[in-house]
């Protein structure tokens, strides 16, 4: 859906956003941490989880078997276990991955635009958009350009989000705030409600690769912005933390925080995703857990 | 010169910054401790209490409003103007208590000198009871005096210039308004302080000074539930200081009981009540937040 | 749907079947006793002695030789020793005493386990270290002790109340005589417990469990001191029994706290705060923000938001860690409630409760939201102390504040706003002893707490609520 706001429209609004109080916030949060999943429910929850998760390997040394072994990872992960979301590479490691994924439901994600950094030209970043989706990408993981954000330019950045959507024409768009470089929760909602105008399918807090990376309370304040978005707009945007979020417990934290902050609405994979890669092992030593009663160990989950 | 006829003078009660009669209009006679007669004093009634209240909860917030600098230097001229008029005063103390004239002169300059040692408080007195407070967790916290409102004085009976001064100027220097029922058999001392006092930028109704009977009036202050505190250490009747305390307590206001003096501190201290704001002290994001 | 399983706190505490008077170090037996019920269930969960007035003065004078042979005389570095040894005890054994806390009050675990108790232990951790350091008070050179001080507690938060009363006593180097309320003395026996523990000399700590015959035999008799929390009108009482005596009395009494929501104030921390403000403790505080006026410009987003969120308070089993919301402490108080909740009505406020199971036994109150409330309706004049919250609104920050103060009591208040200076000028108007600004019910052993006009006169905590037990 492309936006109807002009970039000044949508910076004015942005910048005209109610504050956020840090101490509430994460007092909230962690409030939601304190919240109990026994049994049945995190058997359900542990579930869930699994197949929220945009199994991710974006490293310089990844080669097409180490994809492919991601790949099969996430069909299968163990056992009866579900299947992830989707399977995150860089835009040169799509086709190998969409190859492995062909039929399967496994989407392929890809992140474009000059992740992590953004610090390339934007015909470059667009360039590099095209050609995932060319090789088959689902979906986009873009990064925004903090550096405009933070020197004020709030236009620049919506109109290059904008240009990234139409450049990535049906695959869904994930916006990378990088929240741990945005540094304050105002900052985090303001370049939230940028991205949703900009027409982010999803938004999402990091790239995991800054040093803070996704954490309970920003991702409690992006939930907060697409639910308030959904009711100005009528229009549902997704949320993705990633990075950090290494195990079940945590895991099991962010689905409380939907489920109290979003409710059923959010808690399908199609809305919310984890962008993890050791997450996925600690869930299925939990899930191993619940169905044998003791402790499983990492030699009876696999190294991908 | 011996013949010419001598003006005297009408004791009027002082409220809202005005000189009014009693409302009842009766007066008093007021007589010297050898029986010679004095004046007469206005005699005031329940209605008089009442519209000193009233004056005193109108002139309550602006009057903390102002700035404690403000309140120091007021407070200071009003001991400029009693300085002025010393040998007046030391005469009617004289005359009032018996004291020799020498002696009520010395009370007088005590009385100036402790309005000065007011005068210099109100700017500090919030910082020496008052402070910042290390909480537990990520949130500014501080605590400060703040005035009661209406403070209810029943000042003493036979020290009425210098004990009435120790009535009124800390509970005024904190911000708080009096009703001041004066020494029911020594009045004229502090219904000439009230001309002191409006001649000293103070605003009108910030100290209302009564003359009348204590048995009659108190009661009236003890139980008016517009009054916020009660000081009852010129009430020398045991059994009516009890009766006020359970009056006072209708209200729950703040009562000081008679007999117990204090230092200049534990009166400032007697008249404020301690406020504490908490704020959230945070900003940054991904410090990882509480979890 | 995402649905919790029961998550039932596992550890339970010694409950003894019958629990004595404890006095000068020792539990001994009375002729009349009282039962104990757990507010959730209906059930006995032990009996108590009944203090008489000779127990009452058998307890005063233990106190008053412990107070002159050995409590008053010894050092500060000692007595503060003792506190702190309180504070481990009390840190060691804070899961049971979380779980009985919950189990004879009502009062949700995570509360307990996350505050009640926590913060009970730091009162005593706090004032231990002031035990030596009194001189350096502000409050004289050599600061006296009062002597015996009678303490008489509420129910809401019985071992946190306990700790507000008895460490600063003890610091102070008074003894004291303390009855916790009828409906919930389990922590206050447990207590005496540690005491005996801590090997606390015998009669610097006494606990007398009654009601309310005991509690003013305790006012009428031979104590230096009096410290109350509980409502105003046995406040009232309080100061007319103690009036024209020594006795030096501190009131912490009722309260009917505005919360006040501005149109530039962060929302969803707002309601956050607004939760927190009136159904924490489900609403038995007598600091809650049981008024909230919201501005009239954002009253309907606040509102929906606010509606949305008491949607999600998971109402029931105080032991489950997932519930919010526990049991009313008494069938008396779920009474009071439920009559006022009905005047509400009555006068014409629209009432709002989430759509909630209630268990079958015990004593249950969904949280309420009255709107369309105005200042001269009950429900936005008397204090409710339950889970029943009356929105008013304004228009301007003067109407606020007029409406805010227009009321007897001044224990607490709220404010919310983006805007630093906007804080500071309401924060300075409203006359409340504590004033939260973008938060709410906070608590801390280093902050004063306590209330102006008819909710009371002393401050408990921080350097200032030293005052309420040391001749000064």
């Amino acid at each position: 859906m492309g936006s109807i706001l002009s970039g000044a429209e949508a910076a004015s609004l942005v910048r005209a956003l109610p504050g956020v109080d840090a101490v509430g916030l994460e007092a909230r949060a962690a409030g939601l941490s304190t919240r109990s999943v026994k049994t049945t429910s995190k058997a359900w929850a542990i579930d869930l989880a699994i197949s929220m998760i945009d199994l991710t390997t974006l490293e310089g040394a990844d080669t097409p078997g180490k994809v492919r072994s991601l790949a099969a990872k996430a069909l299968r992960p163990d056992g009866d276990a579900p299947s992830t979301a989707a399977v995150c590479v860089y835009p040169s490691m799509v086709a190998v991955a969409k190859e492995a994924l062909a039929g399967s439901g496994v989407l392929v994600a890809s992140v474009a635009t000059g992740f992590p950094a953004g610090q390339v030209p934007l015909d470059v970043r667009l360039a590099d958009t095209e050609s995932a989706v060319r090789a088959g990408a689902d979906e986009i993981d873009m990064v925004i350009n903090r550096g405009a954000f933070l020197a004020g330019d709030l236009e620049r950045v919506f109109h290059e989000i904008k240009a990234v959507k139409a450049a990535a024409g049906d695959a869904r768009l994930k916006v990378i705030l990088e929240t741990g470089e945005l540094a304050t929760y105002d900052d985090v909602r303001r370049a939230s409600w940028l991205a949703m105008y900009a027409g982010a399918d999803f938004i999402k807090t990091s790239t995991g690769k800054v040093g803070v990376n996704a954490t309970l309370p920003v991702t409690l304040l992006m939930m907060q912005a697409v639910r308030d978005y959904r009711a100005l707009t009528g229009v549902q945007v997704g949320v993705k933390p990633a990075g950090g979020i290494r195990n079940t417990k945590d895991a099991i934290k962010y689905l409380v925080t939907v489920n109290e902050t979003l409710g059923d609405d959010w808690l399908r994979n199609e809305w919310f995703r984890f962008g993890a890669s050791s997450l996925l092992n600690d869930l299925l030593m939990q899930r191993q857990k619940l169905k044998t009663g003791h402790y499983s160990g990492p030699d009876y989950v696999t190294v991908d | 010169m011996s013949d010419r006829l001598r003006v005297k003078k009408t004791y009027k009660l002082y409220v809202g910054g005005k000189f009014p009669r009693s409302e009842s209009g009766r007066s008093y006679p007021v007589a010297s401790p050898d029986g010679t007669e004095l004046a007469n004093a206005a005699l005031a009634s329940r209605k008089d209490a009442r519209d000193a209240v009233a004056a005193a909860r109108n002139a309550q917030r602006p009057w903390a409003g102002q700035t404690a600098y403000l309140r120091g230097q007021i407070l200071y001229r009003a001991a400029e103007m009693l300085e002025g008029r010393a040998g007046q005063f030391a005469e009617e103390l004289a005359d009032a208590t018996g004291a020799d004239p020498h002696e009520a002169l010395g009370t007088v300059e005590q009385a100036i000198d402790r309005l000065v040692h007011y005068a210099g408080w109100t700017d500090k007195y919030t910082s020496v009871l008052g402070g910042a407070n290390p909480v537990a967790g990520p949130y500014f916290n501080h605590t400060t005096p703040e005035p009661l409102g209406v403070v209810a004085v029943v000042a003493p009976q036979d020290d009425p210039l210098l004990g009435l001064i120790d009535a009124i100027a800390p509970a005024i220097a904190t911000g708080n308004t009096v009703v001041v029922l004066a020494s029911e058999s020594k009045p004229l001392p502090a219904l000439s302080l009230g001309e002191v006092l409006a001649t000293s930028d103070l605003p009108g109704g910030v100290v209302n000074l009564l003359s009348g009977k204590t048995a009659e009036v108190a009661p009236h202050l003890a139980s008016h539930a517009d009054v916020n505190g009660l000081d009852l250490r010129g009430v020398a009747d045991a059994d009516l200081a009890a009766s006020l305390e359970a009056a006072a307590a209708e209200t729950l206001k703040v009562v000081r009981r008679p007999g117990k003096d204090g230092n200049a501190l534990d009166l400032l201290r007697q008249w404020t009540e301690y406020k504490t704001v908490w704020h959230p002290a945070g900003m940054a994001a991904g410090a990882g937040g509480a979890y | 749907m995402f649905e919790y399983a029961p998550a039932p706190e596992s550890v339970r505490p010694q409950i003894k079947e019958h629990y004595g008077l404890f006095i000068g170090g020792e539990f001994v037996d009375a002729e009349h006793v009282f039962k104990s019920i757990n507010p959730s269930t209906e059930e006995v969960l032990f009996t108590v002695a009944e203090a008489s007035e000779a127990d009452v003065a058998r307890a005063v004078a233990a106190a008053r030789k412990a107070q002159e042979t050995v409590w008053g005389p010894m050092s500060g570095t000692e007595r503060g020793k003792y506190l702190f040894r309180i504070a481990r005890l009390l840190q060691e054994k804070a899961r049971e005493f979380a779980v009985a806390e919950s189990m004879d009050n009502g009062k949700p675990i995570k509360e307990t386990r996350d505050f009640d108790v926590p913060t009970a232990a730091q009162h005593f951790f706090y004032h231990a270290g002031w035990a030596d350091k009194l001189a350096y008070a502000g409050l004289g050179a050599d600061p006296k002790p009062l002597g015996v001080v009678g303490q008489v507690i509420p129910w809401n938060f019985p071992l946190l109340m306990l700790a507000w009363k008895i460490a600063p006593a003890l610091a102070c180097g008074n003894t004291v005589v303390l009855k916790p309320a009828e409906t919930t003395p389990l922590t206050a026996l447990m207590f005496a417990e540690l005491c005996q523990e801590a090997d606390l000399p015998p009669g610097v700590v006494n606990i007398l469990t009654g009601a309310g015959t005991t509690g003013s035999a305790l006012v009428d008799s031979a104590v230096d001191k009096v410290a109350f929390t509980g409502s105003t009108a046995v406040g009232r009482a309080i100061a007319k029994a103690v009036a024209g005596s020594k006795k030096k009395v501190t009131l912490e009494l009722g309260g009917k706290a505005a919360n006040i929501v501005f149109d530039d104030a962060p929302i969803d921390q707002a309601v956050e705060g607004i939760v927190n403000g009136i159904f924490f403790n489900q609403g038995h505080v007598c600091c809650a923000g049981s008024r909230l006026l919201v501005q009239e410009s954002v009253a309907e987003e606040v509102l929906a938001r606010l509606k949305e969120r008491v949607s999600l308070l998971r109402v029931g089993d105080p032991l489950d860690k997932n519930t919010d919301v526990g049991a009313i402490n008494s069938a008396e108080q779920l009474e009071r409630i439920t009559a006022l909740t009905e005047a509400g009505r009555g006068e014409g406020a629209e009432v709002w409760q989430p759509a909630c199971d209630l268990p079958e036994n015990g004593f249950w109150f969904r949280p309420t939201v009255f709107t369309g409330v105005q200042q001269s309706m009950r429900i936005a004049q008397e204090e409710i102390f339950g889970p029943v919250l009356s929105v008013l609104t304004f228009r301007t920050p003067d109407e606020a504040i007029a409406k805010a103060n227009n009321t007897p009591y001044g224990l607490s208040a709220g404010v919310w706003t983006e805007k630093g200076s906007k804080i500071l000028w309401a924060a300075e108007r409203l006359r409340a002893g504590v004033v939260w600004a973008n938060t709410f019910n906070q608590f801390d052993a280093a902050s004063p707490f306590g209330g102006l006009k008819e909710s009371g006169y002393g401050r408990e905590g921080g350097r200032q609520g030293l005052e309420a037990y040391l001749d000064v």
